[in-house]
This record gives structure tokens, C-alpha cells and sequence, in this order.
């Protein structure tokens, strides 16, 4: 039987607990369009936690989006860590060059305390208000790096790759000061009023490690860290592949998995089934030249592949749509998804 | 030298493992009767060449494929490898990453086409759309790859392709990266000549481009 949710964060939580809510809900995880909405640069933007609020806030109305997604930048962390970030007209916030220079920096290398880091009190901020605005009606969405992937940033990506297959000594020690970090800053979040964390773990897709590296390393990091995390967790591999890790995943503890567009998704909610809810996997780079036309389609592919039973989320498939995307197709999405995501899904009868 | 095919599958295998003192081990049983030069042409490069695939169809990861390329450069010692008979006639080729850090994928692409016989500039990273063409006329490349992570480093290429274009100079742009995997018609957009979709089919394009662009 279908449930009959009357806030966003109800058809969540019934999507969540594998059971079919009103309808599919839709996650546009928009960060930048905010700045778009109140006409300012991008910089300016993030420059205040008030114009996050007010960019949320109306895009949640605009797009009938079922989530807050109150996440300013990747390099938001490693800003707290003194790392140099780089604006652009066109694009999200970068971090400047690694502050891990030589692996030996690790040794003594205190985490960054979250309540001393302006850009990290700026977030908080945002999510306070953002609370106070939306209350229980809308799921509030903070964001971590996880340990795992966070030193991509912290020490440049091929000095990391370096550092887990030869220096495993220091790696680990790197790995407990990034989980004491990312466990401050994750409760911090639940505590200024975010419902729950995504994980951002790329590193540990199998686009970039081995299953049998996952097991050693992101994985037992993973189990500890999101223990330590007191509210719920959705892991999300920004874009690469985890198909043949996501029982392993499910093993952590996480309650969701944002998968890629460079997997089925029909395979992948078969894995998933009863065990974590599937995040997913609109294509965000070909979405900046979709017409509403294809956006349907696409949309529906989606549901039909993954809607049934619930434990499905729509979403991009890397966790931040491109600034490049335009109103027409996010709205277009938007229609596509209240059109052919109401449960039950009579309609995939016809199809099958 | 034992049966090619075989050496190749041990190699990959080692390489895959990290396992240098395998990679050594199946050189070393390779090594009878070849030098250095051959013993990269007729075994390492095609190894190489089958873990870029494997990456593509999402068989290896790409940890696997920077530390294959990394070893590999090991074994080529510490001047480089050794220029290659028959890449006497190349381009003047230069990589570089636009405006942004991430120079992981630049990194294996050279390392690929090192072991390839090719000869490659690095301009490295975070480099301006202006600095970029400033330094490819002036040190007068005929072939520019340019690696990126990011959509906004992707898309400006067009505007390296147009100043190129501008200045009236004859290149070929050559482009890879995940926003290119992402989308197959993002390289035409920016006014690319090719995209490779990994460190392999670089060395493909490159062994195409040599021809028309020396």
C-alpha cells in the first residue's frame, strides 16, 4: 500500500525505509544556481550564509525540489585548513595548490578545530537558518569529504595514490586526523540543523581503487567514520562507478548511495533492493544541452528502472549540477519527475 | 624471448598489483636478445596500451593505471626513455592542464606516451587560456593536449582553439578528461581535433596526428 506523505522529508524517510512514498522525490542538488537566483557573481554568493538561505530557500519553491542541499563548496574543508580558494565566473570554488607538500608533513598535522573556521561557521550558519525556515517539512542536507577522499585536496591526487600504495604508515596517520575532522564537522552540521550527511567518497569507487584496496582501506574507514556520525548517511561516489562495491557499502552503515551515470541503474537497484536506497544518476555534463523532451525521456528511463518498491531518490549523478545547466531543463526535470513519478507506478505496465 | 603474448599478460598482471619486483622478474625473462628499446616497444608499451583499455571498459582503476605508468617510468631510468627509433618524425608535442590543479590524468597520458617513443612539454598546471597559447606559438607546438577535470576547464578550450585561431596559427588540440567522457559531444563543441578517452587511445591519436602534423 501506498503511503501518503504531505511534507518532503515524510516521502523521504518512506523512500528511505524501502516502501513507496506519494511519489518518487526528486533531489536537484543545485549550489551555484543560487547565485543566479539573486543576480550575484558566484564569489559574492557564498560570500554571506544569508544569500545561501535566500538562493535555497527559493530554489526549493521554484523547482519543487525535495531537499535543502546546504552545501557551499568542495574546498570549503581544506579552506578551514588555510588551502587558498579560487573563484570562477563560471564554475564552483577550487582549491589553490596542495598544502601537503612532502609526505613527511603529515607527521604532526593537527585538524582544523570547525567553530575557529569562518568558512566552516558560515556553513553552520546557513544550516541554522535554514532550519528555522523549513523546520521538519524539508530533509536538510549537509556535506563532508570523507577521510578517504578529502587528501585528493589536502595533497594533490597523484602524491595520495603514492602515499596508499607506499607510505602505508603515514596514509593511516593522515586517515585519523581527517576522521577526527570529518566527524567534528559532520555532527556540527546535524547540530546546526541538517537532517543528514553525504558522504562524499569518490576515492573509494572502483573508477579509481581496486575492490580489493576499497576492503583494506575506504571501507574500514568508511564503517568507523559514518559510526561516529550521529545521524543518518548517504554515501555518494561523485560520478565513478561502485557497482561491484555496493554490498560492501551497505556493510558501513550508510543509508543511501549516489551512484553514476556509467552504470546501469536497473543493475544497480537490484543490488540495492532493501538494502540502501539508490541516489541517481541524471548525466549533469550532457544536461547543460538537454531539451525538455530529453529530459523526460531520461527522467522516466530512470524511474522505471530503479522507482519500483521506493528506496530510490532522483538525482545528478555527481552531486552538484554544473552551473552551466539552464532553468529550462532543471524545470523540465522537475516536471518529468511529478508527471511519471507518482506512485504507483501504473504506467511502467504498459511499459513492460 | 618467451611467447610475447604471455609476457604481456604477466606484465599487465604485475603491473596491475603494483608488484615491482614482478615487473622486474617478467622483464628479466623478456630481456634475452633485446635491448632496452625493444623491450619497451615489444612489451611494455602494449601492456600499457591493454591497462588504458581496461580502464575504459571499467575493468582496472585508475590508481592502477597512474602506478602502472609510474613504474614503467622507473624501469625507463632516470634519463627518460630512450628516443625511439621509429618515432624519429614526431611533432612538437605539449600537454597541459587549464586553469586548475588536478593534474592526475595529465600525468598518466605522459607517462603513457614517454614510454611510447614520444617526446612531450609540460606546461603543467593551473595555467591562463593567455598563458597557454602564449607559450604553445612561442615554443612552436604542433600538437596541444590539454587534460581536464572540470566542466568550466573543459570548456575553455574553445577560447584556446579561437585565440590559436585568432593568431593564425595551424595546431591540432587534442583533449581527455572526465567531462569529455561524460559527454561524447563536448570535444567537438570546444573545437577540439580529437579526445581520447584514455592514456592509450592518446597514444592512438598521437601516432595519427605525427603523420599530418610533422
Amino acid at each position: 500500500m501506498t503511503d501518503a506523505p504531505r511534507t518532503s522529508l515524510q516521502r523521504v524517510f518512506t523512500t528511505l525505509g524501502h516502501k513507496e512514498p506519494d511519489r518518487v522525490p526528486l533531489f536537484l542538488l543545485l549550489t551555484m544556481h543560487g547565485a543566479k537566483e539573486l543576480g550575484l557573481t558566484i564569489r559574492e554568493y557564498f560570500s554571506k550564509a544569508e544569500n545561501v538561505v535566500e538562493g535555497q530557500l527559493r530554489m526549493l519553491r521554484k523547482y519543487r525540489n525535495d531537499c535543502i542541499y546546504s552545501f557551499f563548496y568542495a574546498p570549503v574543508e581544506v579552506e578551514a585548513w588555510g588551502v587558498e580558494v579560487l573563484y570562477m565566473e563560471d564554475g564552483p570554488p577550487n582549491s589553490s595548490a596542495p598544502f601537503i607538500r612532502r609526505s613527511e608533513d603529515i607527521k604532526g598535522l593537527p585538524p582544523p578545530g570547525v567553530k575557529d573556521a569562518e568558512c566552516l561557521v558560515k556553513v553552520l550558519n546557513a544550516q541554522k537558518m535554514l532550519k528555522a525556515e523549513v523546520g521538519d517539512t524539508v530533509p536538510i542536507i549537509g556535506v563532508v569529504m570523507s577521510p578517504f577522499s578529502l587528501p585528493v585536496m589536502q595533497m594533490g591526487f597523484d602524491k595520495y595514490i603514492e602515499l596508499m600504495y607506499e607510505q602505508p604508515e603515514l596514509f593511516w596517520l593522515l586517515m585519523q586526523v581527517n576522521e577526527e575532522f570529518c566527524v567534528q564537522w559532520a555532527n556540527a552540521q546535524l547540530e546546526a540543523g541538517a537532517t543528514a550527511i553525504c558522504y562524499f567518497d569518490p576515492v573509494s569507487s572502483t573508477t579509481v581503487i581496486p575492490r580489493e584496496m576499497y576492503l583494506k582501506t575506504g571501507f574500514q574507514i568508511a564503517k568507523k567514520t559514518i559510526a561516529r556520525i550521529k545521524g543518518p548517511t548517504a554515501t555518494h561516489m561523485a560520478s565513478g562507478r561502485c557497482l561491484p562495491i555496493l554490498s560492501d557499502i551497505a556493510e558501513t552503515g550508510t543509508a543511501v548511495v549516489g551512484v553514476s551515470v556509467l552504470e546501469d541503474l536497473a543493475a544497480i537497484k537490484a543490488v540495492c533492493r532493501g538494502k540502501l536506497t539508490v541516489m541517481g544518476n541524471l548525466n549533469g555534463i550532457e544536461m547543460r544541452r538537454w531539451t525538455p523532451e530529453l529530459s523526460e525521456r531520461v527522467v522516466k528511463e530512470a524511474i522505471a528502472k530503479a522507482g519500483q518498491g521506493g528506496g530510490f531518490i532522483l538525482s545528478d549523478n555527481h552531486g552538484e549540477i554544473p552551473w552551466q545547466v539552464p532553468e529550462e531543463v532543471l524545470l523540465s526535470i522537475s516536471e518529468a519527475v511529478h508527471k511519471w513519478g507518482q506512485y504507483p507506478l501504473e504506467w511502467l505496465k504498459d511499459v513492460q | 624471448m618467451p611467447e610475447s603474448n604471455e609476457l604481456i599478460d604477466s606484465l599487465v598482471s604485475a603491473l596491475l598489483s603494483i608488484d615491482r619486483l614482478a615487473v622486474k622478474t617478467v622483464l628479466s625473462r623478456a630481456g634475452n636478445g633485446l635491448n632496452h628499446m625493444q623491450l619497451i616497444e615489444e612489451l611494455v608499451v602494449p601492456a600499457m596500451e591493454r591497462i588504458g583499455d581496461e580502464w575504459s571498459a571499467g575493468n582496472v582503476s585508475l590508481s592502477q593505471v597512474y602506478m602502472s605508468g609510474r613504474i614503467c617510468e622507473e624501469f625507463a631510468g632516470p634519463s627518460g626513455y630512450p628516443e625511439s627509433a621509429s618515432r624519429k618524425e614526431q611533432p612538437k608535442i605539449a600537454c597541459a592542464v587549464l586553469e586548475d590543479h588536478h593534474s592526475l590524468g595529465k600525468k598518466i597520458v605522459c607517462a603513457f606516451l614517454r614510454a611510447a617513443g614520444f617526446v612531450i612539454t609540460d606546461y603543467g598546471q593551473g595555467l591562463s587560456v593567455d598563458d597557454l597559447v602564449r607559450r604553445t606559438i612561442k615554443d612552436e607546438i604542433a600538437v596541444l593536449m590539454i587534460s581536464a577535470l572540470m566542466l568550466p576547464s573543459a570548456l575553455k578550450v574553445k577560447k584556446v582553439r579561437q585565440r590559436l585561431d585568432e593568431e593564425d596559427y595551424k595546431i591540432k588540440v587534442v583533449v581527455g578528461g572526465a567531462p569529455f567522457l561524460f559527454d561524447g559531444e563536448l570535444w567537438k563543441d570546444v573545437g577540439a581535433d580529437a579526445m581520447g578517452k584514455n592514456a592509450s587511445e592518446a597514444i592512438e591519436i598521437m601516432e595519427a596526428l605525427a603523420g599530418e602534423a610533422v
